[in-house]
């Protein structure tokens, strides 16, 4: 009678349990699949080996009688190898990473295509006048593809491989892309998995009336909510522990910082999101509509937070407003320890700012939440 | 409590939905061990009814008694007494059918001697280890009746337990319900769509129609009342010009 395995709370935990673990899609898109993300893209930003850069060039014929070469294209003749229509250079620098640089010989029209397409990076009209670069300053890659080529004319082939002295190249643990990428990832993962499998769970069991039907007995109403929050923090749990692992053994990451603060902190993050779960599905019994306010709550998250790119590259008068979003506090906090070392004195204010926001929603959710 | 004349005494309850009064001032009284039908059309007001009954809903105007005590204070011991079917639940999909009664069982403190017990009454122990999802419509409306039965309940309301059955899977339920009555310890409200239900398995039918009630009593009663109607189709006819059911 008085087994545990009777008790309302035990079989609450159980049953929220069972229906996470037997459905297939919640292991892979809670599990496998930020695992696959942290390897695809963990592999696509860490620079290893050679950069490849490809231009189209436009030549531009004055009139027949000027030099049948224009400059540039002489310039390839003289340094680049030639294959079909198109010319490679290969930069050296054991620091920087070589470089192999592709030009590619075609029409206005053509070029244009491949730029549109991302083929290639940049247009260089050669005429006999001189060379005009086309591209856009705004994207990285082919502002670094003017300079490269531009030095390289002005310079020669051996520009590139001189000056290494003075430059230190960063391969520590702790400053590659997979670095920012991994705490990133954590945090989105208990977003992610609160507002979907704590909100969407609370509206459809709303929408088939089976909330009405258990309040109708001796049921506690706190033990269905704790249970269901308790359920999806097991797995949490888990799915956070796999994708580490896969860090750890993978790309060797590692916590520099202090492991209590780590938890502390992931604890943190999950009261702050279990909260705002509940609070954002007390009232509607429409699934449809549960959809539109959790997509509402977690995309411009996912966008601004800085969980995949810096939010650094946002204006300016922005910057104070997303620091202080539940998941940027989460992913910045987490890259901290993870990354520079730090300890529980450098992130309890964010924890306890974020276990206060969900004990905050908690409340206000209970309050105004909606058992019929 | 059983010297109590009434188990539930409904006394002018008044309930609107915005513009529609879904249910306009009626008063219900049922003894205990009696067995009551509400039958009606669509919209009648039969759910809306029988969910304040239940304390889910709440009247706007008017009180529910139930063994003598209202909802308002008395709410952990009402939930005790009753046990209940609404007119559509869906359990959750991914547990068996074992466990969603043990998880229900568990409201009531109960253990695994009565959710046996009760697989056995429903007829349903077959399907112990079936995921609630891979049920038939029949099954899944013998387990929420299981459910309903759990606790031993004084007052049983089922709002609409066969509906969408055949006959067989309809009968196989009324038998368990009859087996209930013999015992006489239960108090049944049911709404129904069918007049056989009623008159097969209640002591008493109460007619509503658009929020009201219409007629009351024994089948014998209700058929005598306004002289001698051969069917309650027939009755509904000549009290609304309507037809019970399309
Ligand atoms: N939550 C609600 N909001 C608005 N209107 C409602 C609500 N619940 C019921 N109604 C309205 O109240 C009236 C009575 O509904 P109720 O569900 O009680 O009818 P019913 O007799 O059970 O019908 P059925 O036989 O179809 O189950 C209907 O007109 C219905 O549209
Ligand atoms: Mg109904």
């Amino acid at each position: 009678m008085n087994k545990i395995t009777n008790h309302q709370l035990y079989r609450l935990i159980t049953a929220h349990f069972a229906e996470i673990i037997r459905e297939p899609a919640v292991i892979f898109w809670g599990v496998v699949f930020p695992i696959l993300m942290a390897w695809g893209l963990g592999i696509a930003f860490t620079q290893k080996g050679e950069v490849h850069l490809k231009l189209a060039i436009v030549k531009v014929i004055a009139n027949q009688n000027t030099m049948g070469e224009t400059k540039l294209a002489g310039f390839m003749a003289a340094n680049g190898v030639k294959k079909d229509s198109s010319y490679t250079i290969d930069l050296k620098n054991e620091k920087l990473g070589n470089v192999s640089l592709a030009f590619f010989e075609t029409s206005w029209p053509n070029a244009y295509t491949m730029l549109k397409k991302g083929k290639v990076s940049m247009i260089i009209e050669d005429g006999p006048a001189g060379v005009k670069y086309h591209f856009d300053p705004a994207n990285a890659e082919a502002k670094s593809a003017y300079q490269l080529v531009s030095n390289l004319y002005e310079y020669g082939p051996t520009f590139y491989a001189a000056n290494q002295s003075g430059i230190e190249p960063l391969t520590m643990k702790g400053t590659r892309y997979v670095d920012f990428l991994i705490p990133g990832l954590l945090a989105m993962g208990i977003m992610m998995a609160c507002s979907w499998g704590i909100s969407y769970t609370i509206i459809d069991r709303r929408s088939k009336k089976l909330l009405r039907r258990m309040v109708a007995t001796p049921m506690k109403k706190s033990n269905f909510l704790l249970a269901l929050i308790t359920a999806r923090f097991s797995m949490n749990v888990a799915e956070a522990v796999l994708l580490f692992l896969f860090a750890w053994i993978y790309f060797g990451t590692k916590v520099q910082g202090s492991w209590p603060a780590l938890i502390v902190l992931f604890l943190a993050g999950n009261i702050a999101f279990s909260g705002i779960s509940i609070l954002i599905s007390s009232h509607t019994s429409n699934p449809e509509v549960g959809n539109g306010i959790i997509n509402a709550l977690v995309t411009p998250m996912m966008v601004v937070s800085g969980v995949f790119f810096s939010y650094h590259n946002f204006p300016d008068w922005t910057i104070p407003l997303i620091r202080y979003l539940p998941l940027t506090m989460i992913a910045d906090s987490f890259r901290s320890i993870f990354n520079e070392g730090a300890g529980f004195m450098d992130v309890w204010r964010e924890a306890l700012v974020l276990a206060s926001v969900g004990t905050i929603s908690f409340i206000l959710g209970l309050k105004i939440f909606k058992w019929y | 409590m059983t010297d109590l004349e009434y188990i539930v005494d409904v006394r002018h309850v008044k309930k609107s939905f915005k513009d529609v009064r879904a249910v306009k001032g009626v008063n219900l009284t049922i003894k205990p061990g009696e067995f009551l039908a509400l039958l009606g059309p669509n919209g009648a007001g039969k759910t809306t009814l029988v969910e304040m009954i239940e304390g889910i809903q709440h009247p706007d105007e008017g009180e529910i008694f139930i063994a003598g005590k209202q909802w308002k204070n008395h709410e952990h011991e009402l939930h005790q007494m009753i046990g209940l079917s609404l007119q559509e639940t869906r359990f959750m999909d991914k547990l068996t059918a074992y466990e969603t009664m043990r998880l229900f069982a568990s409201f009531y403190k109960l253990d695994t001697v009565r959710v046996d017990e009760v697989f056995k009454l429903i007829g349903l122990e077959e399907k112990k280890k079936a995921y609630v999802n891979n049920l038939s419509g029949g099954q899944r409306q013998r387990l929420a009746l299981g459910v309903a039965l759990l606790n031993k309940p004084k007052i049983l309301l089922l709002d609409e337990p066969t509906t969408g059955l055949d006959p067989n899977a309809r009968r196989e339920i009324w038998n368990i319900l009859l087996a209930l009555k013999k015992e006489q310890n239960t108090s049944l409200i049911l709404t129904s769509h069918y007049m056989e239900e009623a008159e097969f398995l209640c002591d008493r039918i109460v007619i509503m129609d658009q929020g009201s009630i219409l007629a009351e009593g024994t089948l014998q009663e209700i058929l005598t009342l306004g002289g001698g109607h051969r069917s309650l189709d027939e009755l509904f006819i000549s009290l609304t010009g309507r037809h019970l059911y399309e």
